[in-house]
């Protein structure tokens, strides 16, 4: 937003012209040194901008290291709420290693806050620059020892909050939550960003245009991560069983689900209603998920690429026995250990169809933290609804970055817990565990314990008839195959709808999934300033349900806009709607880092235009 | 047929008949077909409520076995290996339930051996029976990776591998009940299933099992033969029902030692061997790895160690199993969600 000046603030512009102010519109970067508390800083900044009512967003770009290599944080804030990543305009130089690159990927008139004692080769004098002293900081505050690279960090929230303008009483509150209120903490830090804010206010001249000013764009949201989301989502499913073994992205998942139930359902005397196991591999976590499901338990577990591989034969032994558990793959880039710290969409294929052989597999795709909890507890409904493995696809710039969203709404059904048969109910109807007797594939079950002598039975990954005896008759394959093919399609009915917002006049319509929703809307908004417009399908889960086939036949041409190389939802879409694959487009694309608007911009206009000129 | 006559049903009102599955598929001598009817007997004899058991397995002729007994009760015939890790994941969902689980060497010794270890870690309550025979049946006579040293066979020629001890490798990980038999040997593998099904943790057998298809050559140590001619009992077994008095008999007190097991229930040792006590960590390992040098077929309690918790007790379980618990004790109030959000404004 440019606008005048409400006040006789420093600001920067050319002599003679009235200086520009541009509030609550910043892309800021964060260049620090893994290990060294930068999170603090950035968090601390986070969350005051989100206190001060104004929408932001951050995501840490991160390696996979413990402690000694860069780290960036980019924080959006955005009076229109737009949360997608955007390429940032204002940096926070503090690494080393990486300022020449940092200082270099700067557009013209970037302002960059630099730590005083790097000695960057790169020299740009169409940036605004604020060169901050930390070592002299860092004496002034007598910070020693382990503590001072921690304290470091801090300085860059005291400069950027004089910049900025964001009230110190904010930032110390943003503290206090993150420390959990431990106020001796809050001290340590504040005393630190208290003599930075001292020294800019007294030494630095404000000559960039960026400013914050309060809100009220933040009421009643709350700021999570997406691996939180879930995880609370989950424990509010009902979820007993949790054997994982530690992955990133997902690693948080079960933090953050440990930390919940031994909150909300642990009792006082240590009695727990629920039990959470790290496992010896992925092949066991997933192992007793099943173990779990087939006694009656909701269980899930949580992983990413690799550990879903190793996964796999467990996958197709759940669809074939047809016993639930849920399985979170909190994506990042593959093949193989790929970019462990870098997120993705690069799963799904594999995920649809994980198993040898014919095996198919609900897969839920969230895009917010609303719908991580959702899908949290929906996902133990839906495994024990359907008898079946539930794959829930987030992505590690979901599961592991703080994003705003509205407060979760309570689950607004009881639990289900599916065709369970219990000893009157075999004692009356009788007992076969293939039987199809409602005619939707989905078949009854009874639970080990059931004291009913008719209603045990074998379970098996071999073939086998209605009755689960071992089989190898070709009809009794056939008839199980069939079943589990109609099941399928009860499915699609159970799985959630697409979120459908439909341009009027629009011939052209773009499907996507997950995360990339937010620069697509953005796009979407931008080209409609522009005149041009189109229609959105954000897919929630497959199977497809059939609003995705009508959405396609109400388009001329339809963009699926993924963040994978292989355009994998593409692909599943012309399989499954082979009539309308010649109208399917494809935007692919994976290189770690989430889409920007205007990079979704630039790929859809080709499509944009062709349609309009064809349509001319 | 005489209609007066009436079947024994035993205090849980079944008769042996209705402990038994559906016909073995296995070769005629199999040894597994024989344990299997012990694990009949035994059940029959204890008057196990069958849906009280669940019975588990990989992949493999063992683990087809669970099939043809207890056919009454649950059964889940996992993965090849994978089989502790289901295990598990059953008796997390439902802790109350004994589990059977059966193996083989292959599956276990083998592709399975990180579970193995690892399940006996967490000492789940299960009786894990390997179904020893050192070789792969299904697949047509590879060597396993417990087949002996040396051995020759026709089809897999020459093992110059060593053996993997499976009862040695349970003490390393933790298992606080270790015991080897011979399906030859059906009281002592009866009396054995009787004190493993008291043990409230994880009780792991290794029976050897010959396989009358590819591992059965008199000189083989796996063979019907050699384990007839060699097998070296450390004890002589006799399990004793929690009501039971001991009686001691004559002679008894020098060679008799009792070991209490968790439900009460007591297993009477008459030591063969004199100095050897199973109870003493280092003493088993030791006569494991003398065996071994010896070539000696030790059969008998190898390892007793009741003192670890079991996963339920550990887990701090609550007395319901977590399958079964009411939705009211899953999804808290929203006053809780509430709660937990308000954290995060």
């Amino acid at each position: 937003m440019m606008t005048r000046p409400s006040r006789t603030a420093s600001a920067a512009g050319e002599s003679g012209k009235e200086p520009i102010i541009v509030v609550n519109d910043l892309a800021l970067v964060v260049a620090t040194v893994n290990g060294t508390g930068s999170q603090t800083a950035n968090t601390a900044l986070l969350r005051s901008f989100f206190s001060m009512g104004i929408p932001v967003h951050g995501k840490n770009i991160f390696p996979s290291n413990i402690q000694g290599l860069p780290t960036w944080f980019h924080i959006r804030v955005d009076k229109d709420g737009y949360i997608a990543r955007r390429d940032p305009t204002m940096l926070v130089a503090y690494n080393a290693q990486t300022i020449d690159a940092d200082l270099r990927a700067l557009p013209k008139g970037g302002v960059a806050v630099v730590n005083g004692d790097l000695a960057p080769s790169v020299q740009r004098d169409d940036l605004i620059t604020y060169e901050v002293p930390v070592k002299e900081l860092l004496r002034a505050t007598d910070q020693k020892g382990k503590l001072r690279d921690y304290a470091a960090n801090m300085t860059y929230v005291g400069v950027l909050a004089h910049l900025l303008d964001v009230p110190l009483a904010v930032v110390e509150e943003a503290l206090a939550v993150h420390f959990g209120r431990r106020q001796k903490l809050v001290d340590l830090n504040m005393v630190v960003i208290r003599a930075s804010h001292e020294w800019a206010v007294a030494e630095l001249e404000k000559r960039d245009p960026y400013r914050v000013e309060p809100m009220d764009a933040t009421d009643g949201l709350i700021l999570m991560t997406g691996n939180e989301a879930g995880a609370l989502g989950s424990v509010f499913g009902g979820v007993t069983v949790a054997p994982w073994y530690p992955i990133t992205p997902s690693t948080s998942f079960i933090d953050a689900l440990r930390e919940y139930l031994r909150e909300l359902r642990q009792k006082e005397d240590g009695e727990r209603s629920y039990t959470v196991v790290q496992s010896e591999d992925e092949l066991s976590a997933i192992g007793m998920v099943l173990g779990a499901g087939f006694a009656g338990a909701r269980a899930l577990t949580a992983t990413s690429g690799p550990g879903l591989s190793l996964m796999t034969e467990f996958a197709g032994l759940g669809y074939f026995a047809e016993i639930p558990g849920v399985i979170w793959d909190v994506q990042r880039v593959g093949p193989s250990t790929g970019l462990p710290t870098r997120t993705s969409q690069g799963d799904l294929a594999f995920a649809y169809t994980l198993g040898h052989g014919d095996t198919k597999h609900i897969v839920l795709l969230p895009s917010s933290i609303e719908e991580c909890f959702e899908f949290g507890w929906r996902s133990l409904d839906l495994a024990d609804q359907a008898q079946t493995p539930v794959f829930v696809l987030s992505d590690l710039d979901l599961g592991m970055n703080t994003w705003m969203g509205r407060s979760f709404t309570y689950p607004d059904a009881p639990m289900e817990r599916g065709k369970v048969m219990n000893e009157e109910e075999v004692a009356e109807h009788g007992f076969g565990r293939y039987v199809d007797r409602d005619g939707d594939g989905i078949t009854y079950r009874t639970l080990p314990g059931n004291p009913n002598p008719a209603s045990a039975y074998f379970t098996r990954g071999t073939g086998h008839n209605a009755n689960a005896v071992y089989s190898e008759r070709a009809e009794d394959w056939l008839e199980n195959t069939e079943r589990l093919s109609r099941k399928f399609d009860t499915i699609r009915e159970l799985v959630p709808a697409s979120e459908v917002d439909v341009a009027p006049g629009a011939t052209v319509g773009v499907i996507a999934f997950g995360t990339t929703r937010y620069a697509i809307e953005e796009a979407r908004d931008r080209l409609a300033k522009r005149g041009i417009h189109f229609s959105t399908l954000r897919l929630k889960a497959l199977p497809l349900r059939p609003d995705v086939r009508s959405f396609v036949e109400a388009h001329d041409r339809v963009v699926v806009v993924e963040m994978n190389r292989d355009a994998q939802l593409a692909g599943i879409l012309r399989a499954e709607l082979p009539d309308l694959a010649p109208r399917i487009d494809s935007v692919a694309y994976l290189d770690g880092m989430p889409f920007t608007a205007p990079f979704v911009e630039e790929r859809l206009t080709p499509f944009l235009m062709r349609v309009a000129a064809e349509v001319a | 047929m005489d209609r007066t006559r009436t079947v024994a049903s035993n205090a849980a009102g079944l008769t042996k008949a209705e402990y038994g599955g559906t016909p073995s598929t296995l070769c005629v001598g199999c040894g597994h077909n024989s344990i299997a009817n012990q694990i009949i007997q035994v059940a029959f004899e204890l008057s196990l409520k069958p849906h009280e058991i669940v019975k588990l397995s990989g992949i493999g002729c063992s683990s087809k076995s669970p099939a043809y007994f207890l056919g009454m009760s649950h059964g889940f015939n996992a993965l090849h290996g994978r089989m502790p890790a289901v295990g598990s994941g059953a008796l997390m969902g439902n802790h109350t339930l004994r589990a059977i689980g059966v193996s083989g060497d292959g599956d276990t010794g083998s592709i399975g051996m990180g579970q193995f270890k690892h399940m006996l870690r967490r000492n789940v309550r299960m009786v894990y029976l390997v179904e020893n025979n050192g070789v792969y049946g299904l697949t047509k006579g590879q060597f396993s990776a417990t087949a002996d040293e040396g051995l020759d066979l026709k089809y897999a020629g020459h093992n110059d591998l060593p053996a993997i001890d499976l009862c040695l490798e349970a003490i390393a990980a933790g298992c606080g009940f270790v015991a080897r038999s011979f399906a030859g040997d059906a009281k002592q593998v009866r009396e054995l299933l009787k004190a493993a099904l008291s043990h409230r943790g994880t009780a792991f057998l290794d029976i050897i099992s010959p396989c009358v298809a590819f591992n059965n050559d008199d000189l083989s140590p796996k063979s019907y033969a050699y384990g007839r001619d060699r097998k070296s009992p450390l004890q002589e077994l006799g399990w004793i029902p929690k009501a039971e008095e001991i009686v001691l008999e004559q002679g008894d007190p020098g060679g008799l030692s009792v070991v209490e097991l968790h439900d009460g229930s007591r297993l009477k040792l008459r030591r063969v061997e004199a100095d050897f006590d199973p109870t003493d960590r280092n003493a088993s390992v030791q006569r494991l790895m003398v065996a071994a040098q010896k070539q000696e077929f030790i059969t008998g309690l190898i390892h007793y160690d009741p003192s670890r918790p079991s996963f339920a007790e550990a887990a701090r379980l609550p007395e319901a199993p977590l399958a079964a618990l009411p939705d009211d004790r899953l999804r808290p109030p929203p006053e809780a969600l509430e709660g937990v959000l308000q954290r995060y404004r």
